[in-house]
C-alpha cells in the first residue's frame, strides 16, 4: 500500500509542519521508501503475542498524591518567547 | 603533564589524589585541547568560567578529604541533556539558546561525584540519525578519517573522546546511537540496561527506548564512571528501582569458560569482508582466552529495523509535539493566528529528519492504522526480546559485529533515509530487547577506518559485559591507540 500526496497532506496538517508543493513529492518518496521497509514487520504472525512497551514490564509507577517539590516559575519561564504578568503569551483565541 | 590526556580514569584519580595535578590544571589541559581542535566541530557550547569554577570546587572538596574517585575527572555532556549552566539543544534550531532551569540527573549524579563538565556536544538532531549529519549546527569530523562521519546520533561524544579531548562523554542510545559512533570513531561505548540510567533532563525522543550511556577509552573507565550515573530515580516513570551497583567489580574475572554467543544472522550477506575479518579475529581472540564460542540464533533480529522505524518515529511525533513554540523554544515572527504560529514554529524550527519522522509517526498513530502498526509493532518486539531471552540460556555474552561497514563519507547516505536507516541492523535489537550493549574497537577495515566489536549481555548483566570487555581489552592495545594529530 502505497502513500498518496493526499495522505501527506493530512498527517502534516496532523503534526502541525507545512508542507510545500514541491517538499510535498519528494517528502511522498521518502515516506514510500519508509514505508516499504515497514512492510516487512506486517507479515509476521503475532496471534497471542501481548504487546511490549516497557522492555521489563510491569507499566509506569504513579507515586503518592502529595506535595513534593516546589516548582520555580520564573525559572520554568524564562524561555518562553512572549511572557506577560507571569502568563504565556499567545495570538488571540477567543474573540 | 604531556601524555595526561590520553591517560585512563583510574589514573587520573590517582595523580589528583597525590597531589599530582589539580583538578583546575586537568580541566585547562582538556580545555586548551578543545580549543585546539575546534575545526572537529565536536563541541557546541564550552564556557571555561563555568568548568573552571567547576574544577576549583573539586579541588576544594579533595582538599577537605571529601572527594570520591571521580571528584575532579572532566566530562562532557552529549547536547541531549539539559544543564543549567550551559546551553541545551538537542543540536536543534527549535531550542537554540535554551537554558534549562535544572540538570538532568545523570549530569546531577556525576555532578555530584565531584566530576567537572567540559561543555555540550554535538550530535545528530534531537539524536536523530546515524552520521552527525542531521546537526543543525553542522557536521561533526571523525578525528581518525576527516573525510568520514563520526557516526550518529552521538557523534561529538564518539569524537571528542577518539580525539583526547575529553576523557569521558555521556551518550544516549535509542537505536545504536552510543554503539554505532564508537564503532565509527574507535572508542568503547557503552549502553547499560533501559531504565537503569534516569531519563529526567534527557530530552526525548522515544521514551520506550531512549538510554543513557557513556564513551570511553576503555571498559574500566566505563564501569567506573557508570557506578556513579545510574540509580533510581523517582522523577523518571520506568525508571528501575535496583540497589547502587559497583560495576567495576567483576573486571577480573578470568574469561576462561565464559560462553559467547555468536549469533549466525549477524553474519549474514549485508556484512563488509573487513568489519567480519576483525570481527572475527576478535572472536578467536576470546576463544585463545578461554572462552567457549556457542553458535546461536536470533531469527527475528532482521525484523528490527521495520520494528523500530514505526515505534520510535510514534513515539517521537508524540514527544516533539511539546515544540509549540509557546512556553519555550522557537517561535515563528509573523503568523495569522494561534494555528498557524504553531505551525510556523515548528516548519522553521526542525530539521528535515525529525520533521519526516513526525511524520511517518502521526501516519501510523492515525485512527485507522494504530493496531497494524504501533501494536503489531510492540508485538514484534516482544518476539525479538524473547528471542534474546532464549539465547541468553545457552551463553553469557553475545558478540558480533556493531556494524555492517566502517564509517561512510559525509553525504554517502544523506539523501537516502533508509540506506542510512540500514547502518543500525545489529544494534536495533539489543535496543529493542533493552539490553546492556556496547561497542568495543577491534581492528581497522577499508581506509583506515575503526571496527567495533558488539558485546551484549541479560538484563541487569553490565558487571558481566564490561569484565568481558576488560579481558579483551588486557589482551589487545586497540583501545589505546590515538588518531594521527591528537596524540
Amino acid at each position: 500500500m502505497a502513500l498518496t500526496l493526499d495522505d501527506v497532506a493530512r498527517i502534516a496538517h496532523l503534526a502541525r509542519i507545512e508542507i510545500t508543493e514541491a517538499e510535498s513529492r519528494r517528502t511522498l518518496a521518502q515516506l514510500n521508501d519508509i514505508f516499504a521497509l515497514i512492510a516487512k514487520m506486517q507479515a509476521v504472525d503475532t496471534t497471542g503475542i501481548e504487546p511490549m512497551s516497557h522492555p521489563l514490564g510491569g507499566g509506569q509507577r504513579l507515586r503518592e498524591d502529595v506535595v513534593a517539590e516546589t516548582i520555580d516559575r520564573d525559572a520554568n519561564m524564562r524561555n518562553a518567547p512572549a511572557l506577560e504578568d507571569g502568563l504565556f503569551l499567545v495570538p488571540r483565541v477567543i474573540e | 603533564m604531556s601524555t595526561l590526556h590520553a591517560a585512563s580514569i583510574a589514573e587520573l584519580s590517582g595523580r589528583l589524589a597525590r597531589k599530582e595535578v589539580s583538578a583546575v590544571e586537568l580541566a585547562q589541559l582538556f580545555l586548551d585541547r578543545i580549543e585546539a581542535h575546534r575545526d572537529l566541530n565536536a563541541f557546541l557550547d564550552v564556557r571555561p568560567e563555568v568548568t573552571l569554577a567547576q574544577a576549583h570546587a573539586a579541588d576544594a572538596r579533595r582538599a577537605a578529604g571529601a572527594a570520591t574517585p571521580l571528584t575532579g575527572i572532566p566530562i562532557a555532556h552529549k547536547d541531549i541533556f539539559v544543564t543549567k549552566d550551559f546551553a541545551s539543544t538537542a543540536s536543534s534550531r527549535m531550542l537554540e539558546g535554551y537554558m534549562s532551569p535544572f540538570d538532568a540527573t545523570v549530569v546531577e549524579n556525576l555532578g555530584a561525584a565531584g566530576m567537572v563538565t567540559l561543555g555540550k556536544l554535538n550530535c545528530d538532531e534531537f539524536a536523530m540519525g546515524s552520521s552527525n549529519e542531521n546537526s543543525a549546527y553542522g557536521n561533526v569530523l571523525n578525528p581518525w578519517d576527516k573525510g568520514a562521519v563520526p557516526g550518529g546520533s552521538s557523534g561529538g561524544s564518539s569524537a571528542a573522546v577518539a580525539a583526547r579531548i575529553a576523557p569521558v562523554a555521556t551518550a544516549t542510545d535509542t537505536g545504536g546511537s552510543i554503539r554505532e559512533p564508537a564503532a565509527f570513531s574507535g572508542v568503547t561505548g557503552t549502553k547499560p540496561t533501559y531504565g537503569r540510567p534516569s531519563r529526567w533532563g534527557m530530552i526525548a525522543f522515544a521514551s520506550s527506548l531512549d538510554t543513557a550511556g557513556l564513551m570511553t577509552r576503555s571498559a574500566e573507565d566505563a564501569a567506573l564512571v557508570l557506578s556513579h550515573m545510574v540509580g533510581f530515580d523517582p522523577k523518571d516513570s520506568t525508571s528501575v528501582d535496583r540497589p547502587p551497583e559497583d560495576f567495576s567489580r567483576h573486571l577480573l574475572a578470568p574469561v576462561a569458560g565464559l560462553r559467547i554467543g555468536v549469533p549466525r544472522e549477524f553474519f549474514g550477506d549485508g556484512l563488509a569482508p573487513d568489519v567480519e575479518t576483525a570481527v572475527r579475529a576478535a572472536l578467536e581472540q576470546y576463544r585463545q582466552l578461554g572462552a567457549k564460542l556457542v553458535d546461536i540464533s536470533l531469527p527475528s533480529a532482521e525484523l528490527g529495523i521495520p520494528v523500530y522505524y514505526v515505534i520510535a518515529p510514534a513515539e517521537c511525533s508524540s514527544n516533539l509535539s511539546r515544540f509549540d513554540g509557546v512556553r519555550y523554544g522557537h517561535r515563528a515572527k509573523n503568523y495569522a493566528d494561534l494555528n498557524d504560529m504553531i505551525r510556523k514554529s515548528r516548519t522553521e524550527g526542525l530539521g528535515a529528519e525529525p520533521k519526516r519522522r513526525i511524520l511517518v509517526g502521526a501516519y501510523v498513530l492515525s485512527h485507522g492504522y494504530y493496531d497494524a502498526y504501533y501494536l503489531q509493532a510492540q508485538k514484534v518486539r516482544r518476539l525479538i526480546a524473547n528471542e534474546f531471552r532464549q539465547a541468553f540460556t545457552q551463553c553469557d555474552v553475545i558478540a558480533g559485529p556493531v556494524t555492517t561497514a566502517v564509517a561512510f563519507d559525509f553525504g554517502e547516505k544523506a539523501a537516502d533515509p533508509v540506506s542510512m536507516y540500514m547502518s543500525d541492523l545489529y544494534t536495533i535489537p539489543g535496543s529493542l530487547a533493552g539490553i546492556p550493549s556496547m561497542s568495543i574497537p577491534c581492528g581497522f577495515g577499508a581506509k583506515g577506518r575503526p571496527v567495533g566489536l558488539q558485546l551484549m549481555t541479560n538484563y541487569f548483566e553490565e558487571a558481566q559485559m564490561l569484565a568481558a570487555a576488560h579481558r579483551y581489552q588486557l589482551a589487545t592495545d586497540w583501545h589505546t591507540l590515538v588518531p594521527k594529530g591528537f596524540a
